[in-house]
């Protein structure tokens, strides 16, 4: 495959994880939050398919399949929660949505 | 041509990450800079010859799940609805970035030892029989568990999502 | 890349871009004239020469881009501008994976009438479509309209619900073909089968008996799964958002829905998308269901073997291709006329009507299929014991 090493492909995915962290920690729009920890589970697949490559085996890429199949199912859940908070408090920002912290 | 793709697909990749992340003003431009990052992702996956995952992706994420997102978005009509007071102090911002960029240093200088070039693999590796014949023979448990998961997933949208149950 | 790839490439391009989809326009009008018991378009001429209103598409072209492209205030800029971009490109980069035929040997060069014949053909196509729901929900988010945004949420809901009827209706057929490339399918769609085969099995006939070889139909999968095809015929008209599926434009509801504030060109982008994925559609429908590029009951094979011993082996290959392209541009030109036929007899169904038939009917249907498709799978083994 060319010139580009197995390396190349996990800092890819390593640099694209830790911006959906930086997301995480910095933005407050619930919406976004949940778009950062997307690209986070994108990146772990990233990561998982190109070991999957590097090793020869396609078990990673099954791997990523079913993460694939477990972001759906949150995606689902989880907006159907941030429409249910949008009915009940009219904000999307987490901030608001503080009464479980005590 | 490989390695002229991957610089594209990655730079794609990285460009609408930090998209998403930086863009204070409307969560639908965020959305949209997802759907690039989604699209370069599948572009690498290909190049890694996993062909279904890449297609897998382009239906999944970027066709089904951020589709959702910007339902959603367009559902609630937030259009730059004030959304931009509920992000947090400048200061957090930074501290936040800095604490990633050197975990991030880390993380690439871990990764960076010790690495082989590319095994040849058979010209079967990644296509839809390959993955669909080991889904539904050594996988099978997990591909019932799944299943099990995308059930109890619907119902429990539909119960939160619904105003009131009938 | 081969350089016989990218003439076939051209070629279909050429053909389907620059011809189908202005004469869809004219096809269109003149169907529903027909239906209506009009005359229809015929009054744009050039010089006196009027050509059964062929010229209409030509002044439509002309009258689309001269007009004035306009933006509301308070849209997105930048949204507003690609939607009509990001509609129509699925729909044109769909036509890679379509079979117009078969593989060819032309004084020495060896191709597959297939601009990319993928391992995952069917699946890239599906890829292709979830694509093109951005360009409609887009569209009516960034003009800054009511009636738009109407349309968007409707566009969404609708094309997400049926891209999963549309996917598993067709799981049935897959099993049988146990292939997702759509030129293996068209070979596979040339064998025939004995319709009373089963009798010998069940002893009522003696084996060899002559006369169950005169029953035989082809192996194409409207034969072998009859109800997918008209409910994938369905689910993918649903996705094109055509009447009867109109509603996310619907005229009387919400004036035009998603695009209600495009202009020029621009609209005509989306028709123009509408129309070429009308075709997409029929092409899509031939290759899986009616058989793709192949005749029934005529191997390609034999009739290439026939034709040798009169014209040469390059002779004879270049007929078949040409009769191959024709029967496949034929089985097209049927399936645009059908669904022309639906769409200017159906009414429009209400947005609730829209919703159930996608999840209360064509899904449990399919699934079902899907079950019973095993079964005869199953049992069709158990005969043949293969």
């Amino acid at each position: 495959m060319g010139d580009i090493s197995p390396f190349q492909f996990q800092v890819v995915a390593a640099l694209i994880f830790m911006i959906g962290v930086v997301g995480v920690l910095t933005r407050r729009n619930i919406i976004v939050m949940f778009m950062c920890i997307e690209l986070m589970l994108n990146a772990a697949n990233l990561s998982l398919v190109a070991f999957s490559r590097e090793v020869g085996d396609d078990q990673g890429q099954i791997f990523a399949f079913m993460v694939m199949v477990v972001a759906a199912v949150e995606v689902a859940v989880g907006l159907a929660i941030i429409i249910s908070l949008v009915r009940n408090r009219d904000t999307v920002n987490i901030e608001d949505a503080s009464q479980m912290k005590w | 041509m490989r390695t002229g793709l991957f610089w594209i697909f990655s730079v794609a990749a990285l460009a609408g990450s930090v998209g998403v992340v930086a863009n204070v003003r409307n969560p639908i431009n965020s959305a949209l800079n997802l759907v690039v990052t989604m699209l370069a992702l599948a572009g690498l996956y290909v190049l890694l010859e996993a062909q279904f995952v890449g297609l897998i992706q382009v239906m999944v994420y970027a066709g089904a799940i951020v589709v959702l997102f910007l339902f959603v978005i367009m559902l609630l009509n937030l259009r730059g609805s004030g959304t931009t007071g509920a992000e947090v102090q400048p200061l957090v911002k930074i501290a936040g970035t800095a604490v990633v960029a050197i975990s991030s240093f880390f993380l690439i200088r871990v990764l960076s030892t010790g690495r082989a070039p590319w095994p040849d693999v058979d010209a079967s590796y990644g296509t839809t029989r390959e993955i669909g014949e080991a889904l539904y023979t050594d996988y099978a448990l997990a591909v019932q568990v799944a299943g099990v998961l995308l059930l109890a997933g619907i119902l429990a949208a539909v119960v939160l999502a619904k105003k009131k149950l009938d | 890349m081969a350089t016989s790839t990218v003439v076939v490439a051209l070629f279909i391009f050429a053909l389907v871009v620059l011809v189908f989809a202005p004469i869809m326009t004219w096809v269109e009008r003149k169907q529903s004239a027909l239906m209506q018991d009009r005359i229809g378009a015929n009054r744009a001429s050039i010089g006196g020469i009027k050509a059964l209103g062929l010229i209409h598409p030509l002044a439509d072209v002309i009258k689309m881009i001269t007009k004035e492209d306009t933006m509301p205030t308070g849209a997105h800029p930048f949204i507003h501008l690609i939607s009509p971009f990001i509609a129509v490109t699925p729909a044109m980069i769909s036509f890679a994976v379509i079979p117009y035929g078969g593989t060819y040997d032309l004084w020495g060069a060896h191709f597959t009438l297939c601009v990319a014949d993928l391992d995952y053909g069917v699946l890239y196509l599906f890829a292709i479509g979830s694509i093109a729901t951005y360009g409609s929900m887009l569209a009516g988010w960034a003009g800054n309209n009511n009636y738009g945004m109407l349309g968007s949420i409707r566009v969404s809901a609708q094309m997400i619900s049926y891209e999963v009827a549309l996917g598993v209706t067709v799981i049935g057929l897959f099993m049988i073909f146990g292939t997702l490339r759509l030129t293996e399918m068209g070979v596979l769609q040339e064998q025939t089968f004995r319709v009373f085969g089963f009798l010998e099995y069940l002893g009522w006939v003696a084996p060899g008996t002559r006369w169950l070889d005169w029953f035989t139909l082809p192996m194409w999968g409207i034969v072998l799964q009859p109800l997918p095809f008209f409910m994938f015929l369905t689910a993918l008209m649903a996705e094109n958002k055509r009447a009867p599926f109109d509603t996310p434009e619907g005229e009387s509801e919400i004036v035009a829905g998603y695009f209600i504030e495009y202009s020029g060109m621009k609209f005509g982008l989306y028709m123009m998308g509408e129309w070429i994925e009308v075709v997409v559609i029929s092409a899509l429908l031939a290759a899986m269901f009616l058989g793709g590029w192949t005749l029934p009951w005529l191997p390609e094979k034999t009739l290439i073997a026939a034709l040798i011993p009169a014209f040469g082996a390059n002779i004879a290959n270049l007929m078949a291709m040409l009769l191959a392209v024709g029967v496949f541009l034929g089985k097209v030109v049927g399936l645009i006329f059908f669904q022309m036929l639906v769409r200017w007899s159906m009414p429009r169904f209400r947005y609730d009507q829209v919703m159930n038939l996608g999840w209360k009917i064509l899904l449990p249907l399919s699934l079902a299929n899907i079950v019973l498709t095993a079964v005869g799978i199953l049992l069709v083994k158990e005969v043949t014991g293969t």
